[in-house]
């Protein structure tokens, strides 16, 4: 009975595990980034400047929180309509088929590809591409990293979309056929309304997944610390800033990157738990 | 469910038809569009990559920037290879999964056992969280936690505390997910034969969900093989092979990224590419075949 216990006790202490390390996160990130709160105040959200110049050192977060969210924002607007195909296709027009797995598979694989290599891929085939079509000058920018953030969280967005559509019960369907309804009307009328907060729940999740993408913006955005002035114009992210400047940087520096590091982690819990918030309301 | 607003259908069958198909023509076009991507990705990178892979690729270290030039210049492949990246990331793996793994599988275990209970509820939620931290932000936590306090300096270490806080919610869940998946029959027909807990845990759960188990840790190793923001902060790089876990270490993406910055080593980068792409492609095709084989099992 006692070894019963002692194991039951091993057991919760493991799980302990996950609360310190969540705890530690939050606490590590807010005392890294003291200094800057202290100096700049709550102003360093809304700060427009990043002069590391020292005696007149400034630092503000607003141009990396701006080319985070318009990045991210820009790459699920990109990724919807093809992730919401591909789930059509899989889930319900070519449902069980040899073609829909092998194109599930695929999309697959793409989840697996490095961030680093969707980087090299952007930056040796996709920005030639866009100063091809002369688009920009460079070919670095907000569009550019916002095509490959696309690419990459397709696979986020159609997993579980793909689940959801395919869970439509047959009877709705059915029903709707019954009265003379199109395939097209079955999908807007039947599945997707039966779907919807499935479907929204994996998108917002996708969303959460581009906020922290670094490898592959950080080489695509054309890392210029200002707010993007246009879709084409450079920029940074929160997660870009911080993977091109922890290195080197030391004391207010440093506390504004762990800050930003900081404001990063709020956003994605927020965006996340968002997500996973509508799954468990209405799954 | 707003299944009663369907719009009369009698009116206009041709038009209706024709959306039909049209939509139909739709769906399959960005379908396509969604899958060129991946061609044009794994095409290229095996086009520029394969030129580059030789013996010596895999045995011997990254070549400085001069010996690349000159291979360059005298239109020779570039000597070296990628064996301190290699070796690194097999440190690393190895050091996080032996941190993660057997934590990972307690707690899934725990959560198992506990359910429906608050705390539980509790933990499951932290653990979502935790899923959802962008590795770059465990870069940063890794740097003040290790590298700051523990090796007081860059290190493979480091590394690994990163990584395997990014391994243990996928670890939790699979965890969870497989015992789920195991008859409570077999834990109930254990148990009624006085088998102590620990027994039961050992000998009956993690033998029965064995391939669910190792499924989950495939697809977290292959997750975090690639990734390079959080070594960057922590393990740094080096341009020798190391074994030691408190100095700084190289690793295939730190590589990568190294060669990617000079402009003489490019074409090691599509060969390092390619490497970890074939790593990270064979562990997930190989957890892939895990779970079907379980699935086909089960039917029996």
């Amino acid at each position: 009975m006692s070894s019963d216990k002692v194991t039951k006790t091993v057991l919760f202490s493991a799980s302990l595990l996950v609360l310190i390390v969540s705890a530690g996160i939050v606490f590590s990130l807010a005392k890294g980034s003291i200094p800057a709160f202290k100096e700049f105040g709550l102003k360093f959200i809304i700060t427009n400047e990043w002069n590391p110049t020292s005696g007149k050192e400034v630092y503000g977060a607003l141009p990396f929180i701006a080319g985070t969210l318009i990045t991210s924002i820009l790459a699920l607007i990109i990724c919807l309509p093809l992730a919401f195909s591909t789930s059509l296709f899989v889930a319900e027009y070519f449902r069980n088929t040899r073609v829909a797995n092998i194109l599930s598979s695929l999309v697959d694989l793409l989840s697996g590809i490095p961030s680093i290599v969707y980087g090299l891929w952007g930056f040796y085939t996709l920005r030639p591409f866009i100063i091809k079509l002369g688009l920009s000058d460079q070919g670095f920018g907000i569009f550019t990293s916002s095509l490959i953030l696309a690419i990459m969280i397709i696979p986020y967005a159609t997993s579980l979309s793909t689940e959801i559509i395919a869970m439509v019960p047959d009877e709705l369907k059915e029903a709707a056929y019954s009265l003379g309804a199109t395939r097209l009307e079955v999908i807007f009328h039947v599945i997707i309304p039966t779907a919807s907060s499935g479907i929204i729940a994996s998108y917002i999740l996708a969303l959460g997944r581009a906020l922290g993408e670094t490898m592959a913006v950080t080489m695509l955005i054309g890392n210029s610390n200002v707010i993007p002035s246009g879709l084409f114009a450079t920029g940074n992210t929160m997660a870009s800033i911080i993977a091109n400047q922890f290195g080197e940087a030391s004391g207010l520096k440093l506390s504004s990157l762990i800050a930003i590091g900081l404001i990063l982690f709020a956003i994605t819990g927020i965006v996340n738990s968002l997500g996973k918030y509508i799954i468990r309301k209405f799954s | 469910m707003s299944v009663n607003n369907i719009p009369a259908f009698i009116d206009n069958i041709d038009g209706r038809n024709k959306k039909n198909k049209l939509f139909l023509g739709l769906v399959i076009a960005l379908s396509v569009l969604t899958v060129l991507p991946i061609v044009l990705i794994v095409s290229k990178i095996i086009i520029n990559g394969i030129g580059q892979i030789n013996f010596n690729f895999f045995v011997q270290t990254s070549p400085d920037s001069l010996q690349a030039m000159s291979a360059i210049a005298n239109q020779e492949t570039i000597p070296g290879g990628i064996a301190n990246g290699i070796l690194g990331t097999f440190l690393i793996v190895i050091v996080s999964s032996a941190m993660a793994i057997p934590a990972g599988i307690m707690i899934g275990i725990y959560l198992y056992e506990n359910q429906g209970r608050r705390y539980s509820n509790f933990l499951r939620s932290t653990t979502e969280i935790l899923q959802g931290v962008p590795s770059i932000v465990l870069g940063i936590i890794s740097y003040l936690w290790v590298v700051k306090n523990i090796t007081n300096g860059f290190s493979a270490f480091a590394g690994s505390v990163a990584l395997s806080i990014m391994m243990l919610p996928m670890i939790i869940r699979s965890t969870e997910e497989t015992m789920k998946m195991i008859p409570n029959e077999i834990r109930e027909a254990a148990f009624a034969m006085g088998t102590p807990y620990h027994k039961v845990i050992l000998r009956i759960l993690i033998p029965t969900g064995f391939s669910g188990l190792s499924t989950g840790i495939l697809l977290s190793i292959s997750r975090i093989l690639g990734e390079t923001a959080p070594l960057m902060m922590t393990a740094l790089g080096s341009t020798i092979i190391n074994y030691n876990i408190t100095k700084p270490t190289s690793a295939v993406p730190l590589l990568i990224w190294e060669f990617y910055n000079d402009p003489n080593m490019v074409k090691l980068v599509w060969s390092s590419a390619l490497f970890l792409m074939i790593f990270v492609l064979t562990l997930n095709i190989l957890s892939g075949s895990l779970s079907a084989k379980r699935k086909t099992g089960r039917k029996k």
